[in-house]
């Protein structure tokens, strides 16, 4: 490990640990009503006593989020190919990609619930609809920002149509693409978290939501922090993928 | 004018024409305002395994001209033939150098120079071969697994060099591609280019504004007018190969430049 990534890593760490510490102080010495505001401490606590309920709930929005951002890169991607390379798709599906993804998920929550019952499949479906729009989004954009001098290059060799997408333009748009990925696969956590507070069996969303009403507040903590964790994890895991994905992305960016 | 009158002047009419170019003109309709002739009339010949620049002020339609020979852009009206066919699109017998070195920054610079053959369906172990010998010619034999962004402006060119060169073409189309490198490299690279010329033996078409490396490098220096282009003189250039650093403070040298900067109108 460098020590330029070896520093990129302690500042984020000494700024969580700053404010964990500010928290705990400030419950201890003002005493704060646990229900209100549980400490880190009590948190951990929680944390570590239900973690075998933690990780069993954790499993379902696991897959929730990842299936839903899998279908989403798997309907998002050639949907964003099609818009990209197609003026009449352009103009005929664009508009109502906008018009849908300016429709509030939690908004239609209850109707997919009713369409998809309680179980995983609407949470997947919700998740796959507010992940599905970056990757479309940014893959489009990518699409259309492949740099002039390399389609003349391909012009002057005379590629085919296929031989242009596969060979220059899409490499070209990865970078585009894994934005949109890590952007989509943090919202399908939120998107399955929504499905799970709508109506759902389990799920942390469902936990949450549990030990809120049961005024469990260290564990409704407990909940969000592996949420959170989920999320980074998920993130990291795309950011990984890309990594090994576009090994020449690193270079020069050290 | 009488180029091809010129041309059998200087005793190489044996020479068989490669590039035949007549009264090429070149207008684009704009909205709203009368069209915008970028080139006028121009008509030359251009002998097989010469090297000809073609030498002009910025935006006189030189870097449009070299689209047209290589079948990027057509023609508004005139004649362009090479090797004897009309060009009416780009063909697997041009290689292209782009002002820009345009290398894919995902390919290695193996992977970059083997493009051309992907392309062309002709990918296979000759072809890796032909790439490390181009790579050994440019002096980048131990960078073929390098990715585009390790390497330098004036070493990512010569990738791009080779990229042109390795489907083995016959016509060398070069748009100002040395213009963004430093004047050292650009020196270099212009040795490079006569060397790789001298082994090849491809006719080689080079748009560039400099002056000096026109007259360096070519056999025939092309002025083009401004806009709209018409041709201000046709230079043959009679010095010495192999043109060393001592040809450019020759007098010979010296006084073609003061022609090409007298067509240019710098000089008097």
């Amino acid at each position: 490990m460098s020590a330029r990534s070896l520093r990129n890593a302690i500042y984020p760490l000494a700024g969580l640990t700053l404010i964990v510490l500010a928290w705990q102080l400030y419950v201890t010495a003002f005493g704060v009503n646990r229900i209100v505001l549980p400490s880190p401490l009590d948190i951990a606590r929680a944390s570590v006593a239900n973690w075998q309920t933690l990780l069993r709930e954790t499993w379902p929005t696991f897959w929730e989020s990842v299936l839903g951002f899998g279908l989403a890169v798997a309907i998002g991607i050639p949907v964003a190919v099609c818009v990209a390379s197609s003026r009449i798709l352009n103009l005929s599906l664009y508009p109502i990609l906008i018009a849908t993804q300016s429709v509030p998920k939690v908004a239609v929550a209850p109707i997919i619930l009713v369409w998809f019952g309680l179980g995983m499949q609407s949470k997947l479906v919700i998740a796959f609809l507010v992940a599905f729009f970056p990757i479309v989004v940014d893959t489009a954009a990518g699409m259309r920002a492949t740099p002039p001098g390399l389609l003349e290059l391909a012009r002057s060799l005379r590629a085919s149509r296929l031989q242009v997408f596969l060979k220059v333009q899409f490499p070209a748009a990865l970078p585009f693409v894994f934005a949109g990925a890590k952007v989509a696969v943090t919202l399908a956590v939120i998107g399955a978290v929504i499905g799970e507070f709508v109506g759902s069996l389990n799920g942390l969303g469902n936990l949450l939501l549990m030990a809120n009403s049961q005024l469990d507040s260290a564990l409704a903590w407990a909940a969000l922090v592996w949420l959170s964790a989920l999320g980074i994890l998920l993130f990291a895991a795309v950011a990984l993928v890309e990594r090994l994905v576009m090994p020449w992305a690193a270079i020069g960016h050290h | 004018m009488t180029v091809a009158a010129q041309h059998d002047a200087t005793g190489r009419r044996d020479d068989a024409v490669f590039g035949r170019f007549d009264k090429v003109h070149q207008s684009f309709v704009r909205a709203g305002q009368p069209p915008l002739v970028a080139i006028e009339d121009i008509s030359f010949e251009v002998a097989a395994g010469s090297l000809v620049t073609l030498l002009g002020p910025s935006g006189c339609g030189k870097t449009t001209f070299l689209r047209i020979v290589g079948g990027l852009i057509a023609a508004t009206s005139g004649t362009v033939q090479v090797n004897g066919r009309d060009v009416t699109e780009p063909h697997a017998d041009f290689g292209v150098v782009f002002q820009q070195p345009n290398l894919m920054p995902w390919r290695t610079v193996l992977n970059n120079v083997l493009f051309p053959m992907e392309i062309l369906g002709l990918r296979d172990a000759q072809a890796v071969t032909r790439v490390r010998e181009l790579l050994a010619l440019v002096g980048l034999e131990s960078f073929e697994q390098a990715y585009p962004a390790e390497l330098s402006g004036g070493m990512q060119q010569r990738v791009a060099l080779c990229r042109a060169l390795i489907h083995k073409p016959k016509l060398l189309l070069m748009d100002e591609p040395f213009g963004a490198l430093d004047e050292l490299t650009r020196m270099e690279m212009q040795d490079l280019l006569l060397d790789i010329r001298a082994k090849t033996g491809a006719t080689v078409m080079f748009v560039t504004h400099s002056i000096s490396e026109a007259v360096y490098i070519s056999d025939v220096v092309v002025v083009f007018s401004k806009r709209p282009a018409v041709i201000a003189d046709y230079i043959q250039v009679t010095l010495p190969y192999p043109r060393s650093a001592e040809v450019r403070y020759s007098a010979g040298f010296t006084a073609l430049e003061h022609r090409a900067g007298r067509a240019l109108g710098i000089t008097r």
